[in-house]
C-alpha cells in the first residue's frame, strides 16, 4: 500500500531485465501492478479491466519492449492514457447568451452541493456576475439556514420559499425572479438523494424540466469508493449531466472516483474543492489528478 | 447463475464481487487465499459450498472485530459521553440524532451538545434535532471555541441529571493536524468532569468510502481512541466493503448502520445480516 506504482514496476522490471528481451508475460506482470495500484485508488473495477487493456496494448505493441527504464515508460503511458480519459483541456461553466444562466447541484447525501453553489457563487461574484442562490432543500434540517449563513459571508442573496413550499415551484420562482431583477447567474442548491430513490430522483427531475438549467454539475466525494459509477451514470441518465465537481480533494483520496465518473458519464470536471472555507475551489487540471492516482 | 465446478473463473467472480462492494485489493486477496486453502484443506467440490465458505470467512472477519466491543455501563448520576468524529459529511450530526432517539426510547435522559462552532448552520441543524426529540441543546455562538461548549456541556448534564451526553463535532479530514489536534482537547475537557469519558467513542463513516476510509480509521483511532464505528447510508448501493479492511487492521467494532435520513433509521451492526443482505442476498449474482 505504501509502496508507489514507480517502485513496484521498477521490481518487476528489474526482476525479469536481464533475460534481455521483454516477453507478454512479462507485460502482463507490469499490468497486474498497474491493476493494483489503480483499484487502490478506487477507480472502478471494470473501468480498470478496460484501462489496463488498453494501455497493456500499447505497452506490447510498442516502446516498452524497447525502452531503457521499461518502468518509467509504463508509467508514462498510463498517465497519458489516465489523462486522455480525464480530458486533456479545462472546460470552463457554460454561460448562456441571454441571462440568467441557470446552473443545478445534485448528488448524494453529504458529497458538498451546498457548499459548493456558495464557492462558485463567490467566483461568479468575483468575476463581476450577479449571482442568485436558490434554497430547493427543504428537507435536511437547517439547509436553508446554511445556505443562507454562507450566502451572508458571500453577500450573495438567497432565495427560498421555507421548507413548506415545493422544491419545483420554488426553482421555477427564483428563476422567474432572476429575470425580474437582473441576476445573471441562477445557482439551485438542490437536497442530497440516492440515485436509487424514485421519488425524490423524480422530484429532480421535474425541476429540471421546470427551470432547463443550461449546467447539471454533478458534486461528487473525492473519497468515494467503488459504488461512484453506478451513481454517476444514474444521475446522468436521468439528468444529463452537464460536469462534475469533486469535492474534499484536501485530503489525502486518490480521487480515482472521478476517473471511473469521468469515463463513464463522459462530462467534464469543472472544479475541484479543496477545502471547507468558501474559497477553497480550484480549476481543474488531469495531468494533477492522474499523478495523484498514481500516487506520485 | 451457478457455475458447476470450480474454477479460476469463480475465483474471478468472487474477486469482482468484493472488489466492487469496496473492501479492497488486500483485504481481497487474502479473503480468497483462506478460501482456496480451505477448498484444499475441506476437499469442497461445488462451488455453492466455496460461496458458503467465502460468507463464513467474511462473518467471522467481522465477528473478530465485534467482540472487541466493550460493554456499556450506564451508571446513574455519571453522564456516558458519547463523543462523535469523523471525516465531512459522512453523517454524524444525523447519527447523534437517531442516537439519541435510540436512548431516549431505552428511557435515559439525553443531552445534545453542539460542538461543531465551525460549518454555517451546524448548530441550527443540531438544535432543529433536539425540537424535534424533545431534547436539550448545549450550543454557544457560531464560531466559538469548541473546548467551551464541551465544557458547558458537561456541567449542564451533571446540573439536569442527562445519562447521556451526546457531543457533536465539526466534520475534519484526519490529514489536518490542527483540527485533530482539537479533538483531544475536547477528549481533555471532558475527562476533567468525568475520568472515564468520553465512554464512548463513535466514528462514523459513510458506506460509499472507498479506501480512504482505512486511513480514517487509523488517524480518528491514533488521535481519539475509536471504540466504535457506525457505517451510515448504508441504504444506498455501497455496500460498504471498507468495514472488512477496517476489522482486519484495526480490529474496531463495528457497532451501527445508518439506514436513511429518518430518524430511526439506525441499527445495530449485525454481521451476519450485513453480509447476507449485502453479499449473498438473492438479487446478488456470482
Ligand atoms: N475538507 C473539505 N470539506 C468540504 C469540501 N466541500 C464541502 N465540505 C464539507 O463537507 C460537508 C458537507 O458539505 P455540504 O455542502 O453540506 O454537502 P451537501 O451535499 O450539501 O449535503 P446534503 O445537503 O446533506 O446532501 C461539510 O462539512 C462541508 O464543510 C471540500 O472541498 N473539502
Ligand atoms: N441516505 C442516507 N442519508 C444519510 C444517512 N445519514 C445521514 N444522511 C444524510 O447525509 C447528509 C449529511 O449528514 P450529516 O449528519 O449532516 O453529516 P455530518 O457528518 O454531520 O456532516 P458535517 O457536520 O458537515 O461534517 C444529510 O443529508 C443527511 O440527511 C443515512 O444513513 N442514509
Ligand atoms: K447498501
Ligand atoms: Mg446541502
Ligand atoms: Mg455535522
Amino acid at each position: 500500500m505504501f509502496e508507489t506504482l514507480s517502485d513496484r514496476l521498477t521490481a518487476v522490471f528489474q526482476r525479469i531485465g536481464n533475460k534481455g528481451r521483454l516477453t507478454e508475460q512479462d507485460v502482463d506482470e507490469a499490468m497486474r501492478e498497474v491493476r493494483r495500484a489503480l483499484l487502490e485508488a478506487d477507480v472502478n473495477y471494470k473501468v480498470v479491466r478496460d484501462f489496463v487493456s488498453a494501455v497493456r496494448e500499447r505497452a506490447v505493441g510498442e516502446e516498452v519492449l524497447k525502452a531503457l527504464t521499461p518502468a518509467q515508460q509504463v508509467i508514462s503511458i498510463v498517465r497519458d492514457e489516465l489523462i486522455k480519459i480525464l480530458g486533456e483541456e479545462r472546460v470552463p461553466l457554460q454561460l448562456a447568451q441571454v441571462p440568467p444562466t441557470i446552473v443545478m447541484v445534485v448528488g448524494l447525501q453529504g458529497s458538498g452541493k451546498t457548499t459548493h453553489v456558495a464557492k462558485i457563487a463567490n467566483l461568479l461574484k468575483k468575476e463581476g456576475r450577479r449571482p442568485l442562490m436558490v434554497a430547493a432543500d427543504v428537507y435536511r434540517p437547517a439547509a436553508i439556514d446554511q445556505l443562507q449563513t454562507l450566502g451572508g459571508q458571500i453577500d450573495v442573496p438567497v432565495y427560498s420559499e421555507g421548507t413548506k413550499a415545493n422544491p419545483v415551484d420554488i426553482a421555477k420562482n427564483a428563476v422567474k425572479l432572476a429575470r425580474d431583477r437582473g441576476y445573471t447567474v441562477v445557482l439551485i442548491d438542490t437536497a442530497g438523494r440516492l440515485q436509487i430513490d424514485e421519488p425524490m430522483m423524480q422530484e429532480v427531475e421535474r425541476i429540471a424540466e421546470a427551470v432547463k438549467p443550461h449546467e447539471i454539475l454533478l458534486v461528487a466525494d473525492a473519497m468515494t469508493g467503488q459504488e461512484a459509477v453506478n451513481v454517476a451514470q444514474e444521475f446522468h441518465r436521468r439528468l444529463a449531466l452537464t460536469g462534475l465537481v469533486l469535492t474534499k480533494m484536501d485530503g489525502d483520496a486518490r480521487g480515482g472516483a472521478a476517473l471511473s465518473i469521468r469515463s463513464v458519464v463522459g462530462v467534464p470536471i469543472k472544479y475541484i474543492g479543496t477545502g471547507e472555507r468558501i474559497d477553497a475551489v480550484e480549476p481543474f487540471y488531469p495531468d494533477r489528478l492522474a499523478s495523484r492516482i498514481l500516487g506520485m | 447463475f451457478e457455475r458447476s465446478e470450480i474454477t479460476e473463473d469463480l475465483f474471478e467472480d468472487l474477486e469482482a464481487l468484493l472488489i466492487q462492494a469496496d473492501l479492497g485489493v488486500e483485504t481481497t486477496l487474502e479473503l480468497l487465499d483462506n478460501l482456496r486453502d480451505r477448498i484444499d484443506r475441506e476437499r469442497i467440490k461445488q462451488p455453492a459450498d466455496a460461496r458458503e465458505a467465502l460468507r463464513t470467512e467474511m462473518i467471522a472477519l467481522l465477528e473478530n472485530a465485534t467482540r472487541n466491543r466493550k460493554i456499556k455501563i450506564y451508571q446513574r448520576g455519571v453522564p456516558f459521553v458519547i463523543l462523535v468524529v469523523g471525516v465531512n459529511g459522512t453523517g454524524k450530526t444525523t447519527t447523534i440524532a437517531k442516537l439519541a432517539k435510540y436512548h431516549q426510547d431505552q428511557g435515559r435522559n439525553v443531552m445534545l451538545v453542539a460542538g461543531d462552532t465551525f460549518r454555517a448552520a451546524a448548530i441550527d441543524q443540531l438544535k432543529v434535532w433536539g425540537e424535534r426529540l424533545k431534547v436539550p441543546v448545549i450550543a454557544h455562538d457560531p464560531g466559538a471555541d469548541p473546548g467551551a461548549v464541551v465544557f458547558d456541556g458537561m456541567q449542564a448534564a451533571y446540573n439536569r441529571n442527562a445519562d447521556i451526553l451526546l457531543v457533536d463535532t465539526a466534520g475534519r479530514l484526519h490529514t489536518k493536524y490542527n483540527l485533530m489536534e482539537e479533538l483531544k482537547k475536547i477528549r481533555k475537557v471532558m475527562q476533567r468532569h468525568v475520568a472515564e469519558a468520553p465512554q464512548e467513542v463513535l466514528l462514523v463513516i459513510d458506506a460509499t468510502t472507498g479506501q480512504n476510509g482505512l486511513v480514517q480509521a487509523k488517524k480518528f483511532a491514533e488521535a481519539v481512541e475509536i471504540t466504535d464505528i457506525a457505517i451510515a447510508k448504508l441504504d444506498g448501493t455501497a455496500r460498504g466493503g471498507i468495514a472488512f479492511a477496517i476489522a482486519r487492521e484495526l480490529g474496531t467494532p463495528i457497532s451501527y448502520v445508518g439506514t436513511g435520513e429518518q430518524v430511526t433509521a439506525l441499527a445495530e451492526f449485525n454481521p451476519v445480516t450485513y453480509v447476507d443482505a449485502l453479499f449473498f442476498g438473492e438479487e446478488e449474482e456470482l
